[in-house]
């Protein structure tokens, strides 16, 4: 495959996908019930996607390691989901949303499928109100908004801090009453451990029951995967403990091509780190940036006294603080997009004015707000986020001001999808986080939400008929075709491996190793040396891994210690890929920050004459370097700027 | 019949006959006060004759004793169901509950059950089955409650048990009124506090009204010769 | 600070278990209560013994998926927090904090402090939801919601299904969880619609499934991580008996499921 096809319909940018749909094929109601749909993860999109096409008539089989397919970890998404409704009158429209997520994505996404999303954002605004979606309102009963970062319209709806919860909810609410139809058979606790592939086409996957330790063979026509981002190969990140990138990597490894795996966005408000045994990281919603203001100190013995605890920042004098954002970036100030926030953290802290026990802090302070708006209105907006904050950090953020620091929080790598989803293994799709295809290099806050939910209402539901209506005349398809049975035989090996080694070192020691070679090097700042050193370091790691590592139990039963195995497995092949396209992208560019590659005063430096292109890998074998096939990105209807938010 | 109920219509089964015994409480408290009435019972045992001939009153006990069955039967189901509900009970038992009294309804309904039948032998059978002693006012003939009473309650053990008895009956009925109104859904937080003061205030003012009369008859009352 | 856990281990669904008791050292104030967890089986796990198996994975408190019934309490010393959101320092150095899994014939247990809680998807499959397919639906401000309903369907809305409405009752009832359910909805011009179906449907499902039922003890409210009231479980009542009580002849959705 030396070139990727991405579909993109013809035509003006506002009719592509208006012509799309009236173009696609269709299948119709008695065919469809014959047609069989597998979808990996209950998440956003997966959820979203099950319960839309088995509301259309298709039979689904939908799969979450969670106990419940409520419990997908987009439910942790907490500031909002945008759409381009303008209901605030602020002069918001499709054309400005489409333009604020390619720009906060630093150009590096395809214009097609921002467009799309930007057009069908509205559609799930009023999907979720319909499904009983408790979104905030104004007095007057109407849909209340707030603004975020990398915009200036209050575009963002949200329900309290807890929107991913309640968009979820309302997913997951539609997928129950498709389950209970008949529609739609829901396999929880099975995680997802191969694609079967026939004749060229995804056909089934394998799991594995995590209660009884079965593999089972699953088929169907198509296979979508909704499975989320691989954010935990940093070991720290603001994901859930059991998100991975099992499904999509062994998806890669049978084929499918992945793109801009070195992607991730550092997000800029989370708590910071506290300990050794930590085991996750916190995030606080960004719209905390609508009112609460950064700064560090002005004086480094400041800092320095701070961080002893000999000085508390309250002590510090108004004229001692430096507001950095506000100094760097006076046009967007706080609300800069995430990726120029993560990093101007960093820098402070690097030259030494970070606070905290660590000096890996920095304060968010709503002394302002709460003179301004008073203590009721900064409760009512931020109660839950501020209740949280002073239960895991024991200090009262209305009297002092938050510490907060960067962490992993999203991948925008992911499957290479085209306009239709599809990958490059026909019948292989891939919604939500899990592609790579909207947010580019740097997704802005709350558009996470609307890409789930708009790939699985909306997008899926056209494309995947697209594709099905060539298979109607394909029976169902057995389970036991001789390609399920090879595929289920490699992972049973496979787990017969991992529980044969009977090493002395637990899972997670691996996994806190990998997470800081990849934090320390392929974390907010890339550079060619560190990245070669990742490489390197990875191999070690990884040898180490399957020489060494200690399951106890055995295979048959719940066993954590052999699903992380598993899922680590994976991380320590995918982490080398991302420093891999870390070092072949010679350039600056939204979540992907070279220290070779910044202005004078440190911004990012993007290189559009070589690197305006999606890096799509393909695997070739254990031992053989990936193959990178480069999709251009063509810019028709925008033209291409470099990013200032001065 | 009941068992095909749903659990939430059970137990608005039994919420509504617990607040219809409630109201029974009090008038069958207020008639009982008339005994420290200092007249040699005359004006109780009126009452008394009046609650067991008049026709109104006779139609009335059916409910009443309906009442009692169903608000017992309903209970026992119930508290079946919640017994299985958790086979396996916990080493360290649940720590929280919003009244002491509130997680005890089977154990002192079921006591108050048991005393209950004594109490109806005492009194309710020996008025009905005849087997008491009579007295005469202007010519008309009485059956004389009030003897009845104060012999019962000038021994110390009998007193005693119905003092427990009425005690365990106000632990019952702290719990009563307000969990009635919330099983029929009634619960607004601009009135459930006064709910709740309503509902405690019932419970004393049925308990220590109760309680009166042993108390007061035993210590300040004479057998009449 | 120094602990003494005692906990129980079940390896599967069909056999007994018993309480192990395990000392763990030098835990910092500051963690949390599962990183407490993960420190004490990796210390198994160095050893070759099989971890403690535990249900969690967000780890801020939103996925509903912990769930440790902790010295009489679920989620532990703390209100309005879950497992994961449990800190260290509320413990002193020295306690003894025993463990236990959720207990409810509706949640059996599949391993050590794992239960399987499918009853409350069942729930929700049941009726849980609005009747509205994708696509075709009216502009979202086509229908103003006061600002108070919204802010009433949200306080329910809040539930995570964690289960320890379940877990704090002395019934194993369900009713806070359906409460919430049903009132999100029904406090909705949307949800309205279908309430009185719905709220029948998944009473009866929630009988069907062995729950037991409230006897306003308040223990749920009490333990709610998401400080769900019982306000929730009054609108229950309210919603149902206007539904058994309004339904027209033959549309009763037919409940109960024995005792």
């Amino acid at each position: 495959m030396a070139e990727l096809n991405s579909k993109i319909p013809q035509g003006p940018l506002e009719t592509k996908w208006t012509s799309y749909k009236s173009q696609a094929k269709l299948v119709n109601p008695a065919n469809k019930r014959k047609l069989d749909v597998i979808v990996v993860g209950t998440g956003l999109a997966g959820a979203s996607a099950a319960a839309s096409l088995a509301e259309m008539g298709f039979k689904v089989k939908a799969y979450c390691y969670q106990d419940s397919p409520r419990r997908a970890h987009s439910i942790a998404a907490q500031g909002g989901i945008n759409a381009a409704k303008n209901y605030q009158n602020d002069g918001d429209s499709i054309q400005r949303l489409f333009y604020d997520t390619i720009k906060g994505g630093d150009y590096r996404a395809r214009e097609a499928n921002v467009y799309r999303l930007a057009e069908v954002s509205n559609n799930i605004i009023d999907q979720c109100v319909a499904q009983g979606v408790p979104f905030a309102r104004e007095y007057g009963g109407l849909l209340d908004n707030r603004s975020f970062g990398g915009s200036q319209v209050s575009r963002t709806f949200y329900a309290r801090g807890q929107t991913g919860q309640q968009l979820l909810l309302g997913a997951y609410s539609a997928l129950s009453r498709q389950i209970h139809k008949g529609n739609v058979e829901m396999y929880t606790r099975h995680e997802m451990l191969d694609v079967v592939i026939v004749d060229g086409r995804a056909r089934g996957v394998i799991v594995r029951d995590l209660v009884s330790g079965k593999i089972e063979r699953h088929s169907a026509h198509a296979v979508v995967l909704a499975t989320g981002g691989y954010g935990n190969v940093f070991f720290l990140s603001t994901n859930a403990m059991g998100s991975n990138v099992t499904a999509i990597w062994k998806a890669y490894k049978k084929g499918a091509y992945f793109g801009n795996p070195c992607f991730t966005q550092i997000h800029p408000t989370c708590i910071p780190v506290h300990g050794e045994h930590q085991s996750k990281l916190t995030l606080m919603s960004e719209s905390l940036r609508n009112d609460g203001r950064i700064w560090v100190p002005k004086k480094l013995e400041d800092a320095a006294l701070i961080r002893e605890g000999k000085k508390s920042p309250l002590d510090i004098k108004e004229e001692d603080r430096d507001y950095y954002l506000e100094r760097r970036y006076p046009a967007f100030g706080n609300l800069v997009p995430r990726d120029v926030a993560s990093r101007a953290a960093k820098e402070r802290c690097d030259a030494g004015f970070g606070v905290g026990e660590t000096g890996r802090a920095v304060y968010l302070d709503f002394a302002d707000a709460i003179n301004r708006l008073g203590h009721n209105v900064i409760e009512a907006r931020y109660g839950n986020l501020f209740q949280m904050y002073e239960k895991i950090v024991d200090e009262n953020p209305y009297k002092v001001p938050m510490m907060i620091y960067p962490a992993v929080h999203y991948t925008m790598g992911g499957l290479w999808v085209d306009y239709e989803l599809m990958t490059t293994v026909p019948g292989l799709f891939a919604a939500g986080e899990a592609n790579f295809s909207d947010h580019g290099a740097n997704r802005l806050g709350a558009s996470a939400l609307m890409q789930g939910l708009a790939d699985g209402y909306f997008v899926l539901p056209y494309t995947i008929q697209n594709y099905l209506a060539d298979q109607i005349s394909v029976p169902r398809i057995s389970p036991d075709l001789p390609e399920f049975i090879e595929a289920e035989k490699q992972v049973v090996d496979k787990i017969n491996r991992l529980m044969n080694i009977k090493g002395k070192t637990t899972v997670d020691t691996f996994h806190r190793r990998l997470g800081h070679i990849m934090w320390e090097q392929v974390g907010m700042a890339r550079n060619e040396q560190g990245l070669r050193n990742a490489i390197e370091e990875i191999k070690v790691v990884r040898e180490e891994f399957w020489k060494d590592v200690k399951i106890p139990g055995d295979a048959f039963s719940i066993n954590m210690e052999l699903e992380k195995a598993g899922r680590v497995a994976d991380f320590l092949e995918l982490g080398e890929l991302m420093a891999k396209d870390a070092l072949m992208r010679e350039e600056s560019c939204g979540g992907h920050f070279r220290e070779e590659h910044q202005t004078p005063d440190g911004e990012a430096l993007r290189n559009d004459e070589v690197f305006k292109y999606v890096a799509a890998w393909g695997y070739k074998g254990e031992n053989t370097e990936p193959d990178l096939i480069k999709e251009g990105l063509n810019y028709e209807f925008i033209e291409v700027k470099q990013r200032n938010y001065k | 019949m009941a068992l095909k109920y749903s659990s939430i219509t059970k137990k608005v089964i039994m919420s509504l006959a617990g607040l219809f015994l409630i109201a029974f409480l009090f008038v069958h408290m207020t008639v009982n006060l008339l005994v420290l009435i200092n007249d040699n019972g005359e004006t109780f045992n009126k009452a008394a004759h009046f609650m067991v001939s008049n026709p109104i009153i006779q139609f009335m006990q059916i409910f009443l004793f309906g009442g009692f069955i169903i608000h017992i039967i309903m209970g026992i189901v119930l508290q079946i169901q919640n017994w299985k509900a958790r086979p396996k009970r916990y080493k360290v038992a649940p720590y929280s509950e919003m009244s002491p009294f509130s997680k005890f309804m089977i154990h002192t309904g079921m006591l108050i059950f048991l005393v209950l039948i004594y109490h109806l032998y005492n009194f309710f059978f020996q008025a009905k089955t005849g087997n008491i002693e009579h007295v005469v006012y202007n010519g008309t003939e009485y059956e004389d409650m009030a003897k009845l009473v104060l012999v019962k309650f000038r021994q110390l053990p009998h007193t005693i048990i119905y003092i427990i008895w009425l005690l365990l009956l106000g632990f019952h009925l702290d719990h009563a009124f307000h969990s009635g109104l919330q099983s029929l859904g009634f619960n607004h937080n601009k009135y459930t506090p006064t709910v709740f003061i309503i509902s405690r205030i019932i419970a004393i003012v049925l308990t220590v009204g109760f309680i009166t009369i042993p108390v007061v008859i035993y210590f300040y009352r004479q057998l009449p010769v | 600070m120094d602990l003494t856990l005692k906990i129980w281990r079940q390896p599967n669904a069909s056999s007994k278990g018993k309480f192990v008791t395990y000392k763990i050292k030098d835990i910092s104030p500051g963690s949390s209560f599962l990183e407490m967890m993960d420190e004490l089986n990796e210390s198994l796990v160095t050893k070759g013994d099989e971890p403690v198996a535990f249900d969690h994975d967000c780890r801020e408190g939103i996925c509903g998926t912990c769930s440790m019934f902790i010295n009489g309490r679920p989620h532990g010393p703390d209100t309005g927090v879950t497992t994961c959101q449990l800190h260290m320092r509320k413990f002193k150095d020295g306690d003894t904090i025993v463990i236990e899994p959720w207990r409810a014939r509706a949640f059996p247990v599949l391993k050590d402090l794992i239960v399987d809680r499918t009853a409350f998807d069942k729930i929700v499959q049941a009726g849980g939801y609005v009747s509205v397919n994708t696509g075709g639906v009216p502009d979202g401000n086509a229908i103003p919601i006061p600002k108070v309903d919204a802010e009433l369907a949200m306080d329910a809305a809040a539930c995570i299904s964690c289960g320890a409405c379940v877990a704090a009752c002395k019934n194993a009832s369900a009713m806070l969880f359906v409460g919430a359910f049903v009132s999100k909805f029904a406090l909705l011009p949307q949800g309205r619609i279908e309430a009185h179906e719905r709220v029948q449907k998944m009473v009866a499902e929630m009988d069907r499934q062995g729950f037991g039922n409230c006897t306003n003890t308040g223990a749920c409210e009490a333990e709610c991580p998401k400080l769900i009231t019982l306000e929730n479980i009054a609108r229950l009542n309210r919603e149902f008996l206007a539904a058994k009580l309004g339904a027209r002849k033959g549309e009763n959705v037919r409940g109960g499921g024995g005792i």
